[in-house]
């Protein structure tokens, strides 16, 4: 009951959120450059004032601002985007279209950093003081502070083009025709690069955090009761610190979902991933704006989804706290 | 002990700010060194690094000079990352000093403005935001700003919120100053500290941010900048690496120098904190 609760609770609020997203797009949209209309026959070549009318009329461009506000709002309530101005197709469908490969990148690279991040962040906790623990912290900093796009393009410098390891574009190798286990090796293969590059920003995060995490945590009065009773400091260790501090680490990863979404974007870019951040990409090269508008609103729906996911494990997690429906 | 003897005692903090003072000099320095723009094209195209007098990092796929456009690309980063943080100080301090101050319906109606901010991808809001503007320094310098004051509405909210009790506040409200005078003149000074540290980190990211969006082709159209010059490399990349590695190593060294120096002040501002972690 507590869980359906705070489900409601989470639903409700994520729905204010995009409702004020969509309103926010609107505005936007109303503040883009150019008519829609000319920028779609200008790139089709035939700009003449029929035709301009009839493009109008089409995407109900003609209408009273408040009309366009209605259709729009009440559009996207029934999961209708619009058109994407450049390709006519309806923009919930390129999205979905283009969703499982961005869901596959980013969780792949999810998983990866979080497991990485935690593993380097609690042996750099237990190397306190000591010159292997600092590598790791400095490590972590560096790559804090690398551009993605750039971990991105030089990865496939010396992986693909010098090494000639791991296909360096793309989700599988187009015209072989790979089916069942050929097939998924094929995407893992391609999957390697984007999802080590997107995961090393996100891994020097996590290390951060669970070194300091576990610092703190070993200093509990638990811990000391650990140690008192004269357990393993290894067992300490695992069971006592790194299950506490796992806890922020939770609601540490809620709060990277957005930043995720932009990291997919640039390297979806970079290794021609055919998820939704190349195709905000498209989008932006080809002025697309009600797409890019689409995609901005998908992706911040995606990031809300996440974001209660980890609320419930975090509840899951730690039954303290399971009355805090915030 | 002295400011600048706890910050030197984190070595890498003393690292960070030698790195930064080296990049501002190539900023100062660029119009002299380099008073051609960047722009320019002055060799033939593809020339590889060392190949050339005068093109120490070769040219680009224009026959632009490479050299030349890291460092007057300097100039921009720097100016982007100070000027979309100041820009962001102001948003995110007198909202968070509000909502700390006064609390209640005020401080309700204030944090979930700051949290609808937080929910949305940082980085799509920004992309959205220069794309709808049109690519400028000034739609850039907005959109970093607009994407990056909630962190610091959230600090300046909890300072104040644990000051707003002290006595020294108290005895300000006896003898009758106003709000306004409590908030910017007795509690304000004393938050300078953990504001200064987080705007030190912000600068990184914010140098960040506007490297990706140049890279992905929202840049001045009209400014010379390190993630344009990596954005129009990205599709040769086969044939000519260096035209991305240079200006990447010298964001890394930019982001990686402001972070160390962030560390630093946090040592020499907060010395009871420092030490420990």
């Amino acid at each position: 009951m507590v869980y359906a609760r705070l489900i409601l609770m989470r639903l409700f609020k994520a729905v204010i959120v995009l409702f004020l997203i969509v309103i926010f797009n609107f505005l936007l949209i109303q503040l883009a450059p150019g008519d829609p209309a000319a920028i779609l026959a200008g790139q089709a070549g035939a700009a003449d004032q029929e035709f301009l009318n009839q493009l109008r009329e089409r995407f109900g461009l003609d209408q009273p601002m408040y009309v366009q506000l209605w259709r729009y709002v009440s559009g996207i309530a029934m999961l209708d985007f619009g058109y994407s101005y450049r390709l006519g197709v309806p923009v919930f469908d390129l999205i979905m279209d283009r969703l499982p490969a961005t869901l596959l990148l980013t969780g792949t690279a999810f998983v990866l950093s979080l497991v990485l991040g935690i593993v380097a962040g609690s042996m750099a906790a237990a190397r306190v003081k000591k010159p292997s623990g600092s590598l790791i912290m400095a490590l972590a900093l560096v790559f804090y502070a690398t551009p993605l796009f750039w971990v991105a393009l030089m990865s496939v410098v010396v992986f693909s083009v010098y090494l000639g390891w791991l296909p360096a574009y793309g989700l599988y190798t187009v015209g072989a025709d790979y089916t069942g286990f050929a097939l998924a090796l094929d995407i893992a293969k391609h999957l390697v690069l984007p999802a080590t590059t997107l995961a090393l920003f996100f891994m020097a995060i996590y290390t951060r955090m669970t070194r300091t995490s576990m610092l703190d945590a070993a200093q509990q009065d638990y811990v000391k009761t650990a140690r008192a009773k004269g357990l393993k400091p290894s067992i300490i260790q695992r069971r006592h610190v790194l299950r506490n501090a796992l806890l922020p680490i939770i609601t540490l990863a809620g709060l990277q979902a957005g930043q995720m979404v932009g990291g997919a974007i640039l390297t979806e870019t970079v290794f021609a991933w055919p998820g939704i951040g190349r195709l905000m990409f498209e989008a932006l090269e080809q002025r697309d704006y009600n797409l890019l508008l689409g995609i901005f609103f998908f992706s911040a729906a995606l990031v809300i989804v996440f974001n209660i996911i980890t609320d419930l494990v975090y509840s899951l997690a730690d039954p303290r706290i399971k009355k805090g429906a915030s | 002990m002295s400011f600048f003897a706890r910050f030197a005692q984190n070595r890498g903090a003393l690292v960070g700010l030698i790195i930064l003072l080296v990049i501002i000099a190539m900023a100062i320095l660029a119009p002299l060194l380099f008073p051609e723009s960047p722009w320019r094209m002055v060799q033939r195209p593809f020339l590889p690094p060392l190949s050339q007098d005068g093109f120490p990092l070769g040219t680009d796929t224009m026959g632009r000079n490479v050299a030349s456009g890291l460092m007057h690309g300097a100039w921009v980063s720097l100016l982007i990352g100070l000027v979309s943080t100041s820009v962001a100080l102001l948003i995110g301090v007198p909202l968070g000093a509000i909502a700390g101050y006064y609390g209640g319906l005020i401080d309700d109606v204030l944090m979930r403005f700051t949290e609808f901010f937080q929910t949305i991808p940082n980085f799509a809001l920004a992309i959205v935001l220069v794309a709808i503007m049109q690519p400028s320094i000034t739609s850039i310098v907005l959109a970093i700003a607009i994407v990056s004051w909630p962190p610091v509405a959230r600090l300046v909210r909890a300072e104040f919120m644990s000051l707003r009790n002290r006595e020294y506040v108290e005895a300000a409200r006896l003898v009758g100053q106003s709000n306004t005078t409590i908030i910017i003149r007795q509690i304000l000074p004393n938050t300078l500290s953990p504001i200064i540290v987080l705007a030190s980190l912000m600068v990184a990211t914010a140098i960040l941010l506007e490297s990706a969006l140049s890279f992905l082709g929202l840049g001045d159209p009209n400014v010379m900048s390190w993630g344009y010059m990596i954005g129009a490399a990205r599709t040769v990349i086969r044939q000519a690496w260096w035209l991305s590695f240079f200006p990447g190593v010298a964001i890394l060294l930019t982001v990686l120098a402001l972070n160390l120096v962030g560390e630093g002040l946090d040592d020499a501002l907060n010395p009871k904190l420092s030490r420990e972690r």
